[in-house]
């Protein structure tokens, strides 16, 4: 957000930016760049969903590759760069990647994933509890990817990690948050950010994650293999803003019977139905 | 053929000769490959970025270059 954005913004929609080491973000939405078309697509999706953190993968270099590179999609004075272990099925190699990552961009950030397997892509939670201790101690900034278990949250951020980053569901799966109150413990226990990383599928996804307390919302597939990926990254980054603003303003709590928003009084007729209580 | 002015190292996984006495540095040259864009590793272990010259490579290192891709 530009500053005259931010000074346009009235007292009432006010919101603290999200800190999460060096960096200080007022756009809450978290957007990955995998499965586009092409630089292109990936450069406009970006900009229109307004985010400014950004996630990215370490591959081998493609010795035969010609055209425009990843980094050219992004432009680093708004946005952050924020390298993931994707693909790292232990501990050590997702260190490696995350050594080769900060040589390569000169950030301390990285977004750790260690995995179990390649069908389900759920987090191994004791590989990623050694690889957090192990970055943590070489000076890295970790966000650590991991499955909702409330109290696997406590120990990340016990052994020092900056953001905690439970899946809604599995990555790419778009089933959106399959455990709202595991999310809410976590929310409740873990003091660092937590920010809801996989599953989101559509808008109401984002909404519901942003509308539980979460800090911010990481999706990548659901904008990118969206039918129109340059429609959708408003629709998440509009739904982001209004889940957030719902969640500072408050929900109602649910109840069972109904509430009138008119008047019981003054009607011209006796008030409820004969017999009723 | 190798010959004593040549090394054969893995490149990425696939085999490749090298004039001997390359570093780091002018491997990343020779690939064409803008400095900033990669990050090296041989045998495993990190060459940082400040260590690529002075990094020479021998018969049999195993080199990873790496770069950035689209990722979630």
């Amino acid at each position: 957000m530009s500053q005259d954005q931010r000074a346009a913004t009235p007292a009432w929609l006010a919101d603290e930016p999200l800190v999460i080491g060096e960096h200080a973000f007022t756009s809450r939405l978290f957007v990955g760049t995998g499965k586009y078309k092409d630089v292109a697509e990936t450069r406009a999706a970006l900009e229109i969903s307004g985010t400014q953190c950004v996630t990215v993968a370490v591959r081998r270099v493609d010795l035969a590759a010609k055209g425009p590179s990843l980094l050219d999609a992004i432009d680093r004075t708004k946005v952050v760069i924020l390298p993931n272990t994707a693909g790292c099925y232990d501990a050590a190699s997702a260190i490696r990647t995350a050594e080769l990552a900060r040589d390569l961009l000169g950030t301390r950030l990285v977004k750790l994933e260690v995995l179990g397997d390649t069908k389900t892509l759920l987090p191994d939670p004791v590989g990623t509890l050694e690889a957090t201790k192990e970055l943590v101690a070489q000076g890295f900034h970790v966000l650590v990817y991991t499955s909702d278990d409330p109290r696997l949250g406590v120990r990340l951020e016990e052994l020092g990690a900056v953001a905690v980053m439970p899946a809604g569901s599995p990555i790419g799966s778009g089933q959106g948050v399959l455990n709202p109150f595991a999310i809410r413990i976590l929310l409740e226990l873990v003091k660092v950010p937590v920010i809801v990383d996989a599953g989101v599928g559509t808008a109401s996804d984002v909404a519901i994650a942003m509308e539980l307390g979460a800090a911010g919302v990481l999706l990548n597939t659901g904008i990118a293999s969206a039918r129109e990926p340059l429609r959708m990254p408003a629709a998440m980054r509009d739904a982001c803003s209004a889940g957030r603003q719902a969640f500072l303003a408050g929900r109602i709590p649910r109840k069972l019977y109904a509430n009138a928003s008119s008047p019981l009084e003054g009607l011209i007729h006796a008030a409820g139905r004969p017999g009723a209580t | 053929m190798q010959t004593a002015t040549t090394i054969r190292i893995t490149l990425n996984g696939a085999p490749r000769e090298l004039r001997a006495g390359t570093s780091v540095s002018a491997l990343v040259d020779v690939l064409g490959l803008p400095p900033d864009s990669v990050a090296v590793e041989v045998g495993d272990r990190l060459v940082r970025r400040s260590d690529r010259t002075e990094r020479v490579l021998v018969d049999g290192d195993r080199v990873e270059v790496v770069t950035l891709v689209g990722g979630g």
